[in-house]
Formats: C-alpha cells, structure tokens, sequence
C-alpha cells in the first residue's frame, strides 16, 4: 500500500485523505463517538487571535483581548514561544483550528489529536453534556459579539467596558458547581410555610423551645424579600455561590442591558468550566488517541518512517515532564499525566496485578481497555480520574511524593512517598489539586438587606487556613461596587465556625480591611 | 460524516482590531507618554516609522478573587522524588511561594509579566502624535495615509508577458491586418478545392473544364501561399498587452532646513516643542515628496550645519545672530539645492530675542534673497509655558519678519507655548496642498 504522503508538503486533498485513514481506525478501532468536524487551516496570525479571544471564533470585543494578543503576538516574534499546532471548541460541529505552515505529519497528528481525541471528550464527558451546549454555543457567541456591539453603539464603550470590567474580575465566582432544583413558586413557598407552622403548632412543646437556643436566622418570611421587579416579593436563594448570576438577578441598581452583559459573562465562564475540571483527562484523552492512531497508521504501512521519526520527536516533546528539581519545572504536564494515566489503564486491563486490582478495583474484570477508557474519559473529571485510576506502578515511575507546608514554617515536610503506606495519601493529595472547588476560593452570597441599607454580605470560607490575596481582592471589591453600589461586606468564615475579619467597601469610600 | 475543510486563511485578517483599538484607548495615557519618550529620543524620520514601544504595567492588570498562596497550610505532589523519604523536612528557599507548583504572584518579584513590548503602527503612532496638536481630520488623513504607487491600466503596449495578453485586442488587430492584406479565408481555400476535387475526378472532361481545372489549381496555389505569407496571427505586429503604470505619486524632491536657536535661552521644553514643530513639516513633506532631505542648521551668534544628533543635543553659550542661520542658508542652498530642481522648505524657531543691530539684515536677507527662493518659511517662536501669551511683548525679530515679509504668500510665523499652537503655522501649506 502506497503512503499517505510523503516529505512535508501537504494540501487540502491530503488533508483529506488522512481524514479518510484516521476516521476507521478512530471509529471501529478505539469506537470514538464525535461531532462531525469542520477543520480550518489559518495563519499563525488568525491562530494568535483565536487565542487571545479565549479560544472562540467570534468573541466579544474587550481591551483584555488585545492585551492578551499583544503579548502573546510579542513572545511569538521574539521567538520566545511556539504557537499551539492546534486549537479545538467544543461546539457542534467540531471546529479546529491547524496552523497553515504545519508539515504534513503534524497535521495528522493534530488532526488525530483534536479533531478525535478532544472531540470524543467534548461529546461524551458528563460534565460537557451537563453544562454545555455544543449546538448552541457559536450561535450564542455570535448574539454575544453582537449585543456587545450594540451596547457600545448605544452606551458608548467605557459604559460597557465599565460593567465588563467588573463583571471579568468576577468570572471565576460566575458559574455554578453544582445543579439545584428549580425554584417553587411563591403560592407554593407560602404554602409550604403555612403547612410548617401548622405542624410545628401541632407538635408545639414549650420545654423544646425554651430550653434549645434559638436559630439567629429570622422567620421564614422574612427571606422573602423583595427583588427589582418591584411587584412581586421572590425569595433570594441565599446562599448564592454564584455572584455573578445573584447581581444579575438582584443588584439594585443595574439596567437591564446592564444585567444581560453579566449574563453573557457567566455563560461563557460556565461554558469554560468543565474545561477547567478536566485539563488532565482532556488533553489525556486526545494525546492517547493520536498516540494509538499514529502508530495504527504506521502498522498499517500508511506512513514512511521519515513521518514517524517526526512524530516521535513532537510526541516526546509533548509529554516531557521536567522533574521538581529541574529548572524547567512549572507544575504537572497534564499531557504527560493523563497519557500516561490512559497508557496505564490499557496495561491494567490487559495485564493487571494483585497490586492493581488491590488499588485500582473499578478496572476489576475489565478486560476490554478500549471500553474501560471510554467509560473512565465519560463518567469522570480530573480529581475523581486520579482518585479512581492512578496506579501505585504509575506513582513510582513517575516517583510521585506528597509535602505539606504549614503557614509560618520555614520548611516543608515530605509527608509520604511512591511507597505501599503512601500510595493512598499521594493520589488523593495529588487529586485535591486538581479539585476546581478547593484550589477556588469559596465565596458565597450569604445576604443583601434589600428592605434596609442594602448592604451586600458575601462570605469567604476559609480552608486549611486559606486567604485571599489582599491586593486583588480590594481591587475586586471596587468593581463590585460598580455592580452593587451599596455597601458591600466580605467576611471570613473560620474552621472554628467563627466570622471576622474582611473587607468592607461602599462605592464612596473605597474599600477597607476589617 | 464527511468532514469539512475550510481554508481559514482567506478569511479576513485582523480580528483583534476592535480589541487592540480598546487596549490603546484605555492604556492612552502610558502609551501615551511612550510615544512622547519616543518623538524626544528619536530621529525624526525614525519617530514617523512607529517602531516598538513598550508600555508598561499602568493598570493593564485584571484582577480576581484568588487565594493567597503564602497563606494557609498547603498540600501538594511532586515528580521526581530521589532521596527523600516520609517526614523529611526541607527547608524553603528565600523568596519561594512553597516549593511546588507555580502560579501568577508566586513570588512578587519574579518577571513583571505586564511589561512588555507593545508595538505601535504608523497609523496609531501618528494619532496619538496628532492628538497633541489638533490638526484638522482633513489634516489628519491626508498625513497619515500612505501614498503607494499603485498600478493603473494605462491603455496596450506591443511588449509585454503572455498573462497579460489582451486577446480582444489582439485579435482585432489580426482581423485587420487579414482584411487589409486579402488573406484568404479557410472556406475560400475548401471550396475551391472541393470543385478542383470535383473537376479532377471526371472521367470525360471537357476543354472549358480543364481550362476551368488549371485556373483552379493555379488560384489555389496562390491562396495557399498567401496564407503562409499572411499568417493568421503575426507575432511581430498583432498581440497587444494590458500595460500598467504605476500612477504617478508627486515625484519631486524636496529639502527641508531646520534652523534652530541653541543659545543658553532655548531649555528643553522649547526644544521639544522645535521638534514637533519640524516633526510636522517633516511629515507633510514625505507625504508630498518621495525624497526629503533635512538639513539641520543651528545658531547662536554664527551658524554650522550639524547632524541631527547635535543638532537637538546641548546648548551653547554665545549671542544670538539670525542673520548667521539665514545666510548660511542661503549657501547652502546655493552650493547643494539649485532651487529649480529642488523644492525647498525652511522651518525656523527660536526664542525670538536678537541682536538689535542684526534687525536689519535679517529683513533683507529674508525679503531679497530666501523667501523668492523658496517654497514655504515657516517661522515658530517657542515660549515658556507659562509665559502669557496675551499680555506677552513682540519681539525684536518677530516686528522685523512682520514688517519685512508679514504678507508673503510664502510665509507663515506663529507663536507656541504648547504643542497645540503649533499646526497654525502650517496652515496654509497645509490648506494648498491637503486635497
């Protein structure tokens, strides 16, 4: 059989034909579900833009985004990074982005990579099918770029920039973590109320009530507050974690293109949030895939060793993982991580060990790999995937090691190692870094005195001694006054169930530590 | 599922536009001061480039709600263990967040990652330089746009490559020449040789025929030869090409003098205030010419011609004789500018104060000899900032070009204690010639 090509030149035919070779493997072979894919080559240029702007085609116009292009527009020309061979959106259908001076090796392997591997994730992990809309989400950019544009028409850009300002800094405390269930309506509410104290004056006990301390929480009616649509008293669900969504819905002050432009943030805050769980697994999943389809190409006779030279030196390149003491070291490579993690649930299932059935029992009896992978790429994120699957083989080739640091010590402390009394403590250290919920931090809503001063409460819960970052937060503070513009509170929930300390702003004055 | 292929090249460039618009909008004033940095620090034909600026960490920062990574108790993994083993300790090194991982703000000293180069264009270079001196937009468009030389179909040619053969033309020519010179068509050439076909074949032929038959075959040979010597299409006479001509930019050349005052008197602000006053001349000049040459000439009580390096650098200590500039002007122009092939500029600034005896010469060599031979004077006189300019006394030399050439057509003075004041000066040149 004739090679695919040969030599580094490529064009949309070959394009093409790779497609047409990768596509049976992905599908029969590894049994890849994917959005139907639309490819798009583009000039380093056009790729600098589609990362500046988050990854998306049509983004808003914001200053940040020309920051962020300058910079990176900068190091490129200085040679100081490489632009990425690819980038891929989670949309439907699938489009990728391939840089036009790519050879045509590299185009394979980012085709096998992105247009397969990131897209079988996009589709079938839970968290994207839970919270985003591939089919939607380029129409709803394009309704985003284009209410945007109109506000600045309408309200001049430092009005929009104002609000967009602000709601950026909010962006990580703009999404939901967890689904609720709806909201009752206000008959039901009331009569849920009623039906309480009925029960409660039913069982009425006066030893109870006087000997039990009191709730400081007031009656339940008194959570009924009154919103901004003035007729009709709604219940603030507090607490709220996400702030953004509470100061669309809540913030006294705000006009209603006002709260759209909140709302367009936190979608696409929301919509990037399962990337931010699965880092590790995403990348994982696509590098495993091009890895399995490169070499199946090389089987089948369709590449020449010239191409598979190429694709061995990129490959290692992607997976290198400097070790701690190396000067090159910037924390985990999620490439090499998940990759190897992937590489390793195939040998569990193919030659597992007492020790692996021992540590790793969700892959027991499973013995087809290509099934337990795609079960683990769709049933987990990054914290829950290394809490199941990671090996105790793979903690010591890795030589994987846990420390802690307690604040005010001047040392560290090697808490366990690669070995049997540690493998347990490693991997769910190790999975706790990449907890989206503990390495955030944890502000929630907590009261909004609607019918008084209309002061903002907003609490931090402190974790292992945690605080925020004095600086940042106070100027964070100050675009949340632009949203609010009343009084605004940040307190510090303590481990020992106490509040103090904090910050305090009102739009006049600044904002203060407490 | 047939995958889709799209050449994403062709789309339009420069999405980031709009954004980098909004980054320099907000960041106008940190730009802002680079710019003015560069317009001091540079060559004048260097500052109208629009080479890299870099604007530093101002408020270009996007602040979040983030923990403190130095407080609280941490846990994490590392690779790579060798030696250690459980419950060793080690030490953290100065200046490190905690040993592992990395992150933004790990070490308040480490790369200022919000400084970095920012690279202006001409255009954005140019606005933000425009900004401080309120040129009128005509003004304003007419400077910054480019002239290119772009190509213009300009009727045929006999020469030329084969892709730009025009076929029409080409082949009305060939009709032509085939008419004027009876060349025998195709069909002409068959029916004859269908009736000498016809005429050859009989078995009985008549005398008339094979009269007929001998006619036939001597036109036919004639035809045939004059369509060899006739060809269809002569490559020596009919193609014609499409020619282009570059449409023709305003090719002369042009010299500009600027003549400065250095004496002790001149302080930077005044310096800088000439510059941008030569700046703007300087600009409308490449716009118009397509060669400019500069010619720096300072004074104090005589004049030397120097290079632009000292010619903004330092001072020197003496008098102030004008009439030293203007004829050391006039020389050069004579000796290096013929003034029939050259157009010739002179943008002069000082701080006004000369000798009084020098008064007089200045008037006579500005009325009899520069200003006939030149295309435009432009006169700045720089003040102190502070200097009121109501209340402010003329002076000595400001009377003397008032009286002498205050109504030349070629002539313009203004006074400037601020960049704004200075485009008046330029107002009628700029009037003639921006549209």
């Amino acid at each position: 059989m004739a090679f695919l090509y040969e030599g580094a030149a490529w064009d949309a035919d070959l394009l093409r034909r790779v497609y047409d070779a990768i596509e049976p493997i992905a599908r029969d072979e590894l049994g890849l579900d994917v959005y139907p894919n639309q490819r798009q080559v583009v000039s380093s240029e056009q790729m600098l833009d589609a990362y500046a702007s988050v990854g998306m085609p049509s983004m808003y116009k914001h200053w940040s985004f020309g920051k962020k292009f300058a910079r990176e527009d900068a190091l490129y020309r200085r040679g100081m990074r490489e632009l990425a061979y690819e980038l891929v959106i989670n949309s439907n259908p699938c489009i990728s982005f391939y840089l036009e001076d790519s050879t045509a090796t590299m185009q394979t392997l980012t085709t096998a990579h992105a247009a397969f591997g990131h897209n079988h994730f996009f589709k079938n992990n839970y968290l994207f099918k839970e919270w985003t809309d591939a089919g939607s989400v380029l129409d709803y950019l394009q309704f985003a770029q284009g209410y945007v544009a109109k506000c600045e028409d309408r309200y001049g850009i430092e009005a929009v920039e104002h609000i967009l300002d602000a709601a950026h800094a909010l962006m990580p405390q703009g999404v939901f973590r967890a689904k609720r269930s709806p909201p009752l309506s206000y008959s039901k509410q009331i009569e849920r109320a009623k039906a309480r104290r009925h029960y409660e004056a039913e069982r009425f006990n006066e030893l109870w009530y006087r000997t039990v301390p009191q709730s400081p929480v007031g009656d339940d009616e008194e959570e009924y507050t009154s919103l901004s649509d003035g007729k009709r008293p709604m219940p603030l669900r507090l607490p709220e974690e996400n702030i953004l969504y509470f100061l669309e819905k809540n913030s006294p002050s705000l006009d209603g293109w006002q709260r759209e432009l909140l709302r367009i943030v936190r979608s696409i805050a929301q919509y990037f949030h399962p990337q931010r769980q699965t880092k590790v697994m995403n990348e994982g999943c696509a590098t495993f895939v091009h890895h399995y389809i490169m070499n199946r190409l090389w089987e089948k006779g369709l590449l020449p060793e010239s191409a598979m030279l190429e694709f061995a030196d990129m490959h290692s390149m992607v997976i290198t993982q400097p070790e701690f003491d190396d000067p090159r070291f910037t924390g985990f490579n999620p490439y090499k991580l998940g990759f190897e993690m992937m590489c390793d649930i195939r040998r569990m299932c193919e030659n597992p060990t007492e020790e692996d059935l021992h540590y790793v029992p969700s892959l027991v009896g499973k013995t087809d790999w290509r099934a337990a992978l795609r079960e683990a790429w769709a049933e987990h994120r990054d914290e829950s995937f290394i809490l199941q699957y990671l090996s105790p083989k793979l903690m010591r080739d890795m030589r994987l090691f846990s420390l802690s640091r307690v604040e005010g010590e001047r040392h560290v402390t090697v808490e366990h190692i690669h070995d049997p009394h540690g493998y347990r403590h490693v991997r769910r250290t190790l999975a706790g870094m990449y907890d989206a919920g503990r390495s955030d931090p944890d502000i929630q809503v907590v009261g909004a005195d609607l019918r008084g001063d209309r002061t903002l409460k907003l609490r931090y819960h402190v974790v292992d001694g945690s605080r925020l970052a004095d600086d940042d937060a106070k100027k964070v503070m100050q675009y949340l006054t632009r949203l609010w513009r009343y009084p605004i509170l940040l307190e510090y929930a303590h481990e020992d169930g106490k509040v103090r300390d904090g910050f305090s702003a009102t739009p006049d004055s600044g904002v203060k530590r407490i | 599922m047939r995958d889709l292929i799209v050449d994403g090249r062709e789309s339009p460039h420069g999405k980031n536009l709009g954004n980098r618009q909004r980054f320099i909008r907000r960041h106008r004033k940190d730009v802002k001061k680079s710019v003015d940095e560069a317009i001091r620090s540079r060559t004048l034909k260097e500052a109208s480039d629009g080479k890299s600026i870099s604007v530093p960490i101002g408020n270009t920062e996007e602040p979040t709600f983030h923990n403190d990574r130095k407080k609280g108790n941490r846990h994490f993994v590392l690779p790579g263990n060798k030696t250690y083993s459980s419950g060793d300790k080690i030490p953290i090194p100065d200046g490190e967040g905690g040993g592992g991982g990395r992150g933004k703000g790990a070490s308040p000293d480490g790369e200022g990652e919000d400084d970095f180069k920012f690279v202006l264009t001409r255009d954005e270079f140019l606005s933000i330089f425009f900004q401080d001196l309120e040129l009128p937009d005509l003004v304003k468009t007419s400077l910054s746009s480019v002239l290119l030389g772009a190509p213009r179909r300009a009727g045929t040619s006999r020469s030329g490559t084969p892709s730009n053969l025009d076929i029409a033309r080409t082949m009305r020519m060939s009709i032509g020449r085939r008419i004027a010179l009876h060349r025998p068509t195709d069909d002409e050439i068959f029916l004859l040789e269908e009736r000498e076909h016809e005429l050859a074949s009989l078995e009985i032929i008549l005398e008339e025929e094979l009269v007929e038959l001998a006619t036939v075959r001597d036109l036919l040979d004639l035809l045939r030869r004059r369509q060899i010597v006739v060809p269809y299409i002569d490559p020596s006479i009919d193609p014609r090409y499409k020619r282009f001509e570059l449409r023709p930019a305003p090719a002369t050349r042009a010299v500009m003098f600027c003549l400065m005052d250095v004496s002790a008197s001149m302080s930077e602000h005044l310096k800088d205030l000439s510059k941008r006053f030569f700046m703007l001349l300087h600009l409308f000049l490449t716009r118009h010419y397509q060669d400019v040459d500069v010619v720096f000439i300072r004074h104090t009580s005589t004049a030397k011609e120097v290079d632009e390096e000292t010619f903004f650098r330092g001072t020197e200590t003496g008098g102030t004789v004008i009439s030293s500039a203007l004829n050391e002007t006039v020389r050069i122009i004579k000796e290096r500018y013929n003034s029939s092939d050259w157009n010739i500029y002179i943008a002069q600034s000082t701080d006004g104060d000369n000798i009084p005896d020098d008064n007089e010469q200045c008037a006579q060599v500005m009325s009899e000899v520069l200003l006939p031979m030149v295309q435009y004077f432009a006169y700045l006189e720089v003040v102190e900032e502070q200097t009121s300019m109501i209340s402010r006394q003329k002076t000595s030399l400001w009377t003397t070009y008032e009286q002498a050439v205050g109504n030349k057509k070629n002539f313009a003075m203004k006074v400037a204690n601020m960049a704004t004041q200075i485009y008046p000066v330029f107002r009628e040149l700029f009037a003639k010639r921006a549209h």
